[in-house]
């Protein structure tokens, strides 16, 4: 590697670097996303070959067609995708573009393993087979939670001894990756690790349930990066050897936040069957609920109630996304606003399908993002809330987190919402929510329902609020 | 094999923590997304193998690992900036 290139990489990694960096506040993040997108484009106009002669100046034969046609295919396909994307859809989108990441480092390290003429070293087969390995499995596994959020089979499938077959399949992979380390290239051997590495990436997320999807594609997206790591040591460019470690082990890291915000080791959201163990759990809850029943609230009145408020505070979750109510929810808060209401947003880490997903949708509908706060900061405050506005968020309020240790979710931190004076939850019915447990706060003496479509439920409100 | 580019991967792991340890939960989804188009370096990959299949399959394999890396990196890098052009502070 002459030492123009090299000086050329390390640009690159340090606009990567820069940019992952800028993404961490929202005031510099578009900023980073472009400073990102900038290293790829000089990465790109500077691609070279192994061997070290530039890419670009080979003439035009055959393949170099096929390269333009091909990239002006994805060039289109990730265009339509993503300016035609609704903001409620954004997970299914990353986890496609997710998806078509890992099927393409699976490829790459397939094609350079394959190649007849090679001569590599066994750690250079490791890498080879290991991206092939893991990017399959990303690509499959992406395209399950795709559909998964899609509404497709989206409870989770399990049957007996599932776990152990898939570690079966797990032991078949790798003696068939060490076979192939050690013996060359045996085709065969080769296409059947690859098909069994898909079906795993199937058979892994097939049990796991769409609550669980944000984990599950953040833990993808690192697996994408590794396999793009690992290609990166096969074909020796150190450009991809960076991006994609710094992939890998971002997202890991952000998969242990994720994790961590829902108090459950990330081998529980993997292996866990959490719909399975949580209904039962729910239903132990239920009894101890002692025949209390819910007290229902109608429009007027809970607009009554946050028309005179002095603070509100909104609660937003996946049924907002659902109801694509977030442009009703944002002109609640200018209503109230003009009447000098103080609203205030709460977040939970993990509201919706994705973390921040709820910070999406309501930037979409222009919440400015300085009213939108964090759980931590909410909590302390929330005494001093006249009204908490739930607005189809379910789990992330559930006082079982603090008060029934038979509960799933004990232990995970929750918005304190029964704390406010009062509480009014807007339901479209008294369904569960996705870990399927009964939730308490339903049941709370300062808790009313207002049932009914949110996007309905609010239009009334608004309309009530300005008639008064 | 060339110990600099282990080295190299060992300082990108910890870079890769360090650079998010601090990212506020409301940034999750774009950061997600923009790791996404960042591992669209794939890309890069593609247009190598591409240019260097001799035989038919590879050309197809190739060309196929062309689209989904383009899809990847192009789409990522884009629904991410849309997201992001959404986060705007209060017009005083």
């Amino acid at each position: 590697m002459s030492s123009t290139i090299a000086i050329i990489i390390i640009g690159v990694a340090v606009l990567f670097i820069i940019g992952i960096k800028l993404l961490a506040s929202p005031k510099t993040a578009r900023l980073g996303n472009l400073v990102a997108a900038a290293g790829m484009l000089v990465a790109l106009l500077t691609l070279h070959q192994p061997a070290g002669e530039y890419v670009w100046s080979q003439g035009w034969p055959l393949n170099y067609t096929l390269i333009a046609i091909g990239t002006l295919i994805g060039l289109v396909i990730g265009a339509i995708g993503a300016y035609s994307v609704k903001m409620t859809a954004m997970p299914q989108m990353v986890a496609l573009f997710n998806g078509l990441g890992g099927g393409a480092a699976a490829l790459v390290a397939s094609l350079e393993f394959i190649k007849p003429d090679r001569d590599i070293t066994t750690f250079i087969a490791v890498t080879m087979l290991f991206a092939t390995l893991i990017g399959s499995l990303s690509f499959s596994g992406s395209i399950i939670a795709y559909l998964k959020l899609e509404g497709k089979f989206e409870k989770p499938m399990t049957f007996p001894g599932q776990n152990i077959l898939n570690g079966l399949i797990l032991l078949v992979i790798l003696g068939l990756g060490v076979y192939l380390t050690g013996w060359g290239a045996n085709t065969t051997a080769f296409i059947v690790m690859f098909l069994l590495a898909l079906f795993f990436g199937i058979a892994m997320v097939m049990p796991i349930g769409g609550a669980d999807m944000p984990v599950v594609i953040s833990l993808l997206n690192s697996f994408t990066g590794l396999a793009v790591a690992a290609d990166g040591f096969a074909i020796n460019n150190l450009a991809m050897v960076v991006a994609g470690t710094l992939v890998g082990s971002s997202g890991t890291l952000l998969t242990l936040l994720m994790c961590k915000a829902m108090n459950r080791p990330v081998t529980n959201v993997l292996f866990g069957a959490f719909g399975s163990s949580g209904s039962g759990g729910g239903k132990a809850g239920a009894s101890d609920l002692g025949g209390k029943t819910v007290k229902p609230i109608q429009a007027d009145e809970a607009a009554l109630l946050l028309g005179y408020a002095q603070q509100v505070v909104i609660v937003p979750g996946y049924g907002m996304a659902v109801a694509q109510a977030q442009h009703q929810v944002r002109e609640l808060s200018d209503e109230l606003g003009k009447r000098g209401v103080e609203v205030r947003f709460a977040i939970h880490p993990v509201a919706g399908r994705m973390p921040g997903h709820m910070n999406v949708l309501l930037a979409e509908a222009n919440v400015p993002y300085d009213q939108l706060c964090e759980m931590e900061a909410i909590n302390p405050t929330m005494d001093r809330v006249d009204v908490c506005l739930v607005i189809g968020a379910n789990d992330v309020v559930n006082p079982a987190a603090r008060e029934d240790k038979s509960s799933p979710i004990y232990g995970m931190p929750i918005i304190e919402a029964d704390r406010a004076k009062t509480v009014i939850v807007m339901k479209r019915s008294m369904a569960a929510g996705f870990a399927g447990i009964e939730n308490l706060l339903f049941y709370k003496d300062n808790t009313r329902m207002l049932f009914g479509d949110a996007k309905a439920s609010l239009q009334t409100l608004i309309a009530q609020l300005k008639a008064s | 094999m060339d110990t600099n580019v282990l080295f190299i991967f060992i300082l990108s792991i910890f870079i890769g923590f360090e650079v998010i340890s601090k990212v506020p939960s409301m940034l999750h989804t774009p950061l997600m997304s923009g790791t996404n188009a960042i591992h669209g370096i794939i890309f890069l990959g593609g247009i190598l193998v591409l240019a260097d299949a001799a035989t038919p399959l590879a050309r197809t394999l190739g060309f196929v690992a062309v689209i989904f890396g383009s899809a990847n990196v192009f789409g990522g890098f884009m629904v991410t900036d849309r997201m992001l052009q959404m986060f705007k502070k209060k017009k005083k």
